[in-house]
């Protein structure tokens, strides 16, 4: 490409890229998100590149990022199949722990199976599990007529409560620790990457993004739920049954959701601990706002979220800053993004200083 | 108004038009869709900001930047679509922004005593203290027009205000206007009713893709000049009928039907028999059941009692899917409400409704190239203006929109087409493309069920006519049966029932 | 205490525990109902209400004083209420979204100050708290004297708000207005009122209001701050103000009942139930409200950020 036509790309057509888009609310929130941290007396230039070494810095940190990414990219995934279809899942939180308790039962009980049937199975009950908990908001929302965000975050909490109960008194392991018992060998998923976070799991994350991205696209299945995402009146007109395909799509986020669930559980803890997720279902909200519901923008989204957090957690120890300051980056990240206006007014004032509008 | 300009984007929306009107006359706007009148008056009442020209009132230079300001200077306008607060009362309705108060508080005595005095001088009766939501068209209509009164407008815009009338309600409305008028009140009114402006009228200006092209005394001329001017060519009002051979076999038919919503009774006792191979026109004003009768053809909501059959086959409950899947094809009222998904490409518009057929999918998975030859060929066959198929619904025009329905609809060759209001929004050339396709697929041995609130257009193309008012079929009849004057008693619910099956 | 107690001693004791349950969703309530009758879904009550929490606490640490910590408390609220106005109103970003990160905001930023004001990432030090006001001599009245005998002055501020929010919305002309807002803004910008104003005043009220269960729950309560303390209460909130159908007396009655309901639920737990089933019940219980009884419809311009044709 020589010189004039990148001259020639207009910058009004540049901002009308997805990429740019996000790449820019990306941008915007870790500069205001440093200004913040300046204010609160840290040093944002430290505090940023501590994150980045504790992200970056070296192979095993690299695939611990890897690895603190791939249940988010699942939940982003979730978040991601859900928004198409018209459905904000507020409730992957809650489906992951449903999830991840199913696979440390089945893991745990079922014995006798090689790793190479007995991981998938794992992997299967956590979906149904926490499928089906995304059905039932999807039920209640349905008959209630009501709006799925305070459902599903009221059975985020359900969940919490409900799986602590059954690690704490029916299913508990036996010693001080409130945890269930140890789930098989086989099924523990092979780690890519010596003693790190990072297992098989990521290669299935990665199949799912695949698949999901699919679906959209080539079936029958997607279009379905892209058109009641779009217009839900017309895609009743042209005969989608409105309801099936609300609880169809609850199901595949909840399985989504509970495959993060299934990762944590079969390749980080090997049993089933209370609050084991540190947020991941907010997480996916965040990372498939800032992918812009794309499958492929969700993945790079969770991706930066992994090493993000991966590498607050050095910020911590090097500025002495919470790691959950990364919550308040995400949550200007999002708002960014779902606020189209300022990023065309800050994207204009580059316009305007280059020169080109 | 001087040199009025406004541009949206691409389009010149108002291209200098210069607009006068008299102290004390009805004045009529007078242009097709998109020809401009709303966007003009929409300036005048401050809702609009024009690019250019002045706006002068009484004689003096007025800069008029948004609704409060116009209505400092005497304006007010009555939307077409109501601007009213459902669940509040008529009285708070009417005063709301120019509230009579005590302190902080609303004094509801002083304002329902202003409200009843106000209805009496200019004879527009209300009740003050009736819910909105149960009011009836024409009486919300009356309370926009109190609304203006209260707040001491001499000029009031009506835009297309008997767009939902019955015509006894016109008539009220038209006495209500001389009142006004004889009460030194200067009226405007957005119309493209030709009768009617001959009807009320003292003069009209016309207006066509954003320019004038004059201003008429109605005494001085006539519909047919009028229709020439605003469409910028010779109109015919003359129906052509081809002659019609027997009509075949009954491919819908709807027995006993009954619907209840919300406890009121919106379709009593429909009966209909449409035949392959004719047009039955369902004539109707708006909201007197058409829509409660397509939505139950259709599947998209069920009927309280009756059957629905198509063909031979009864259809216990029937759902849009399985319609569609029967033959029945909706060509819907509202094209961007249930017709397109704007966001989605034309192909995939075109396949709405039908994307399980095997020239769109196999097995659940969508055949790209099948589907983009398909809607290529649907593209040359309604000549639709658009960029190709991956274009968005979102960027065409609403007549090439609604070619886009008709085309996925028509090119699956169903037995029974369910066409509502087809040519709402649609400039002239393409309404009559639209209708000849109409007149084609009764030829080709369908059937054809068009239900419109365009009387012209229903005697225009139907075999029989059924007339609707108040959830009940009053009449089913043959065109040459009927005159106007048996139209205006039956459309407002005077007339009795004369079945010709 | 044990069944040794007569009935109507058990009474008094549920309902002065729902009345304590009550408080701090009774004020999201109607903050919520404030906020939707003028068009604005706040999903970030959630956390305005940790905001609150949170800036009580600061302020009481600071001065040694409960009310200053009230001040500082609606502040917060305050602030936080601004930026979703903003966001919503001026900016038209998505409600849902924008309420989304109002309360993650809310949530990064307390922990964050949580650790650098007291080095604690669980909870803050114990801080001045409201003293409720103790009635003499109400001891031996059935039922209500258990809840007589020691009211928090929340609750007197709530009963205030609750009556001052109801004359506001329906007998007062800026009431009438905001009103028309939230059902049909196209109406009320037709006739000249100023509908972005009007909406971001409301919703900065709303927030303050919704502050104050955030303040009840920290210094009016247990006199500290700890981590996510409002727990979902924000989000009970926003389901008992459909429940109540937007209206302050139904709002707050729906808010008796659910507190009433939850403070038997606890008498469970003295029925060795596990601590985890119990703390579901409210949560729980939401649900089966929100399933059994459906949802009238709320004002009908409310969640749609309001357009004039042609922005």
């Amino acid at each position: 490409m020589n010189f004039k036509s990148v001259k020639k790309l207009s910058f009004s057509k540049l901002a009308q890229s997805p990429i740019v888009i996000s790449l820019f609310s990306l941008i915007l929130s870790l500069v205001v998100s440093g200004i913040i941290m300046a204010f609160a007396g840290f040093s944002p230039l430290e505090a940023y590149g501590a994150m980045f070494v504790g992200a970056f810095g070296g192979l095993s940190n690299f695939a611990d990022t890897l690895g603190i990414a791939t249940p988010l990219i699942f939940t982003g995934l979730a978040v991601t199949i859900a928004m198409r279809g018209g459905i904000l899942n507020v409730g992957c939180e809650g489906q992951l722990y449903i999830g991840g308790m199913a696979a440390a039962l089945t893991g745990a009980y079922v014995k006798g199976l090689p790793a190479i049937i007995h991981i998938p199975i794992c992997f299967l009950a956590a979906m149904l599990a926490g499928g089906l908990w995304a059905v039932l908001a999807g039920v209640i929302k349905i008959r209630a007529n009501a709006n799925e965000v305070i459902i599903t975050i009221m059975l985020n909490y359900i969940a919490i409560y409900l799986t602590d109960y059954l690690a704490s008194y029916v299913f508990k392991a036996d010693g001080m620790v409130v945890k269930t018992n140890e789930i098989m060998h086989s099924a523990v998923l092979p780690q890519l990457y010596p003693h790190s976070r990072l297992t098989i799991g990521l290669l299935f994350a990665l199949l799912a993004m695949v698949f999901i991205a699919w679906i959209l696209k080539s079936t029958i299945l997607g279009y379905n739920i892209r058109a009641l995402g779009q217009n839900p009146y017309a895609a009743e007109a042209g005969g989608i049954r409105k309801n099936r395909m609300i609880l169809f799509t609850f199901l595949l986020s909840g399985a989504l959701a509970g495959m993060a669930g299934a990762i944590e559980v079969q390749g980080v803890h090997t049993y089933f601990i209370s609050n084991f997720s540190n947020g991941y279902g907010w997480d996916g909200l965040a990372t498939s706002v800032l992918g812009q519901y794309n499958p492929f923008g969700t993945v790079l989204a969770s991706l930066f979220y992994g090493a993000m957090r991966n590498g607050a957690t050095m910020m911590d120890r090097m500025t002495k800053m919470p790691p959950d300051f990364v919550v308040i980056m995400q949550a200007l990240a999002i708002i960014f993004i779902a606020t189209p206006s300022i990023i065309r007014k800050v994207m204009s004032i580059f316009a305007k200083r280059r020169g080109q509008i | 108004m001087k040199g009025i300009t406004k541009r949206f984007a691409s389009t010149l929306a108002n291209d200098h038009v210069d607009f006068s009107v008299e102290k004390g006359e009805i004045h009529s706007l007078l242009g097709e869709n998109g020809a401009g009148k709303t966007t003009l008056m929409h300036i005048l009442y401050g809702m609009t900001i024009p690019d250019e020209g002045e706006v002068y009132v009484n004689g003096h230079k007025a800069n008029i930047t948004s609704p409060r300001e116009a209505i400092n200077n005497g304006i007010a306008m009555v939307h077409q679509h109501f601007m009213l607060v459902e669940p509040m009362t008529v009285t708070e309705n009417i005063v709301l922004g120019y509230e009579p108060r005590k302190g902080l508080c609303f004094d509801k005595s002083v304002a329902v005593q202003q409200v009843s005095e106000l209805s009496k001088q200019y004879g527009l009766f209300i009740d003050p203290y009736a819910k909105v939501a149960d009011l009836d068209v024409g009486t919300k209509q009356r309370l926009e027009i109190l609304k203006a009164l209260y707040r001491k407008a001499d000029i009031l815009i009506l835009d297309e205000p008997t767009a939902v009338l019955t015509r006894g309600e016109v008539d009220d409305l038209f006495r209500v206007l001389r009142t006004l008028r004889a009460n030194g009140k200067t009226i405007i009114i957005i119309t493209h009713k030709l009768g009617e402006i001959m009807a009320i009228s003292d003069r009209v200006t016309v207006l066509n893709n954003g320019k004038l092209i004059g201003v008429y005394k109605t005494a001085e001329t006539n519909s047919a000049e009028l229709a020439e001017r605003m469409v910028g060519r010779h109109v015919s009002f003359s129906v052509q009928r081809t002659a019609t051979e027997k009509p075949g076999p009954i491919a819908l038919q709807l027995d006993n039907i009954h619907y209840i919503k919300n406890r009121v009774t919106k379709l009593r006792d429909i009966n209909l028999r449409l035949h392959s191979g004719e047009v039955l026109g369902i004539a109707g004003v708006e909201g007197n059941g058409q829509t409660e009768l397509v939505e139950i053809i259709t599947g998209l909501v069920a009927a309280s009692q009756g059957r629905i059959i198509v063909g031979n086959t009864e259809v216990p409950h029937p759902t849009p899917h399985r319609m569609i899947d029967l033959g029945v094809g909706h060509i819907p009222e509202d094209r961007n409400h249930r017709g397109l998904i704007s966001s989605f490409s034309i192909r995939e518009n075109i396949m709405l409704g039908y994307q399980t057929k095997s020239v769109f999918s196999h097995r659940g998975l969508i055949d790209i190239t099948s589907s983009n030859n398909y809607a290529k060929k649907v593209l040359q066959e309604y000549i639709i203006k658009a960029t190709g198929t991956e274009a968005l619904a979102s960027s065409l025009s609403g007549g090439n929109q609604q070619k886009v329905v008709i085309g996925r609809v028509l090119s699956q060759n169903p037995n029974v087409i369910i066409a509502a209001q087809p040519t709402r929004g649609v400039d002239i050339g393409a309404i009559e493309y639209i209708h000849q396709e109409i007149i084609r697929m009764k030829e080709s041995g369908k059937g054809v069920l068009l239900v419109s609130a365009e009387l012209e257009e229903v005697v225009k193309l139907s075999d029989r006519i059924a007339i609707m008012y108040a959830g009940e079929i009053v009449a089913l009849d043959t065109p040459d049966n009927f005159d106007e004057y048996r139209f205006g008693t039956l459309m407002t619910g005077l007339g009795k029932r004369k079945d010709s099956d | 205490m044990s069944g040794g107690q007569t009935i109507v001693a058990q009474i008094g004791i549920i309902l002065s525990g729902g009345i304590r349950i009550m408080i701090p969703i009774a004020f999201g309530a109607l903050g919520c109902t404030l906020s939707e009758r003028v068009g604005v879904i706040n999903i970030g009550a959630e956390g305005i209400m940790l905001a609150g929490a949170f800036g009580a606490v600061v302020g009481s640490y600071y001065t040694g004083n409960a009310w200053i910590g009230v001040l500082f408390g609606l502040l917060s609220g305050v602030l936080l209420a601004s930026v979703h106005a903003f966001l919503t109103v001026k900016l038209k970003t998505g409600q849902i979204i924008s309420g989304l990160g109002v309360n993650m905001l809310a949530s990064g930023v307390t922990t964050v100050l949580l650790q650098s004001i007291w080095n604690n990432r669980g909870k803050s030090d114990l801080v001045t708290g409201l003293q409720n006001i103790r009635i003499k001599g109400v001891e031996n009245i059935p039922i209500i004297g258990a809840v007589l005998r020691s009211i928090s002055p929340m609750l007197i501020i709530l009963l205030i708000v609750a009556i001052v929010l109801w004359f506001w919305l329906y007998k007062t002309v800026p009431g009438l207005r905001a009103r028309s807002i939230g059902e049909n803004p196209r109406s009320p910008d037709s006739v000249g009122i100023n509908v972005p104003r009007t909406q971001i005043l409301c919703v900065i009220v709303s927030g303050a209001i919704t502050a104050f269960g955030g303040i009840y729950l920290s210094i009016g309560d247990v006199s500290l701050f700890s981590r996510d303390m409002v727990a979902g209460r924000g989000f009970i909130a926003l389901a008992v103000t459909i429940l109540g159908g937007w209206k302050p007396a139904g709002v707050l009655g729906a808010c008796l009942a659910f507190g009433i309901a939850q403070g038997m639920q606890f008498r469970l737990q003295e029925f060795s139930v596990p601590v985890q089933l119990v703390q579901m019940l409210p949560y729980v219980m939401t649900l089966l409200l929100m399933f059994f009884l459906r949802s009238s419809h709320g004002p009908a311009a409310s969640g749609e950020n309001f357009h004039r044709e042609g922005e």
